[in-house]
């Protein structure tokens, strides 16, 4: 969250709505830890991370449809589960993220 | 907004843990936890009051995880889902020495989120223009300025004035604290010095054990931003209960491996 801190009040400054997604649990082996954020604005801007890399784009995607929506919600990534043939954890592990709209 | 009150505590790094609920008809909902007060709503006065207890205990401990109750709170209960993150203080990293090895030691500490402060009795040494990245540089005797400073399990405590009347009283009281990592520096025959100072002055073979001397994993560091980097290398290593080494020459996973909580 630190690392995002000042890019996410410049958004809110600049009146963007924006989206956090942050890694609730990882199973395994996992990139980043618990509590990793990545935020997206509503102009399309991102901050910060919760891999390495391998599901960012398909949490980009997750955090528009909240944004639109309104609607948080919890996303699984890894092996085990049928994203992982599309957006698979390279490393193998599993991560889950929860997706909500910053209204609080 | 609970959002502000977050920020304005990591700014000034002040403790605070946050909760999420993760799902329900109240998925979202946040509580804010700090040392004095709560801030927030999690879905029922139950829930929150409980996961307040729970989340101020966390936060002792800086842990991050999903915690399950009921409901109303019930601490066997399954059906809420509670994401407590805590955000706990930097730790502190003490380096004593006011040489160019302390300011690339401030430097890489910094990056790696220390509080830095510099500590040499030399006032025209420790001085804040020569340490532009610690928090803080203070004059003092080493020795004293230890025994009087906060020290928990993840203060970092860096010796690099390799002087054995500053060390062996300094490292004493380092071994008072449980810092979870005391490095000194210098060469070998410097620390074979210190050890026998050490032991002249009671501390045993289990206390000397702790300190990592010469300080930094064998990367061959040649200059005071290597030897930062080597040092910064052993502290993780340290913390992780890693030996250092290379990862391809090893087998193990490469992250710890955790269980699940959800699903």
């Amino acid at each position: 969250m630190h690392d995002i801190l000042e890019t996410v009040e410049a958004w809110k400054r600049d009146g963007r709505r924006v989206a956090l997604a942050t890694v609730v649990e990882v199973e395994h082996s996992a990139p980043r830890d618990p509590g990793s954020v990545m935020a997206v604005s509503d102009a399309g801007a991102v901050a910060g991370s919760v891999s390495g890399g391998c599901v960012e784009g398909a949490v980009y995607q997750e955090a528009q449809d909240v944004l639109a929506s309104g609607r948080a919600r919890l996303v699984t990534y890894g092996i085990s589960d049928e994203q992982a043939i599309e957006h698979g954890l390279t490393c193998g592990g599993t991560i889950h993220v929860f997706v909500e709209r910053l209204d609080w | 907004m609970i959002f502000d009150r977050l920020s304005e505590a990591l700014r000034n790094d002040r403790p605070v843990a946050l909760a999420t609920r993760l799902d329900g008809g109240a998925s979202g909902a946040k509580l804010l936890v700090e040392s004095r007060g709560a801030y927030g709503d999690l879905g029922s006065a139950g829930l929150t009051a409980a996961v307040e207890s729970e989340a101020r205990a966390m936060l002792d401990l800086g842990e991050t995880a999903v915690r399950t109750f009921g409901l109303d709170g019930e601490p066997i209960g399954v059906e809420a889902r509670v994401f407590v993150q805590s955000f706990a203080p930097k730790p502190n990293m003490y380096v004593f020495g006011a040489i160019d090895f302390s300011r690339a030691m401030a430097r890489v500490a910094k990056y790696m989120n220390y509080r830095v402060t510099i500590v040499d009795a030399r006032p025209v040494f420790a001085t804040a223009a020569r340490f532009p990245d610690a928090d803080e540089v203070v004059v003092a005797w080493p020795d004293e300025f230890l025994a009087a400073a906060p020290v928990d399990s993840r203060t970092a405590i860096v010796v690099l004035t390799h002087d054995l009347k500053f060390d062996v009283p300094l490292l004493q009281t380092a071994l008072r604290t449980d810092a979870g990592y005391i490095g000194a520096m210098g060469s070998r025959n410097t620390h074979a010095e210190r050890v026998e100072g050490l032991r002249a002055a009671g501390v045993t073979d289990e206390e000397l054990a702790r300190i990592h001397a010469p300080i930094g994993l064998d990367i061959g560091a040649r200059t005071p931003e290597e030897t930062a980097l080597a040092i910064a290398a052993e502290i993780v290593a340290v913390r992780a209960g890693r030996s250092g080494g290379r990862l391809r020459d090893g087998s193990n996973p490469i992250h710890p491996s955790r269980r699940a909580t959800i699903r």
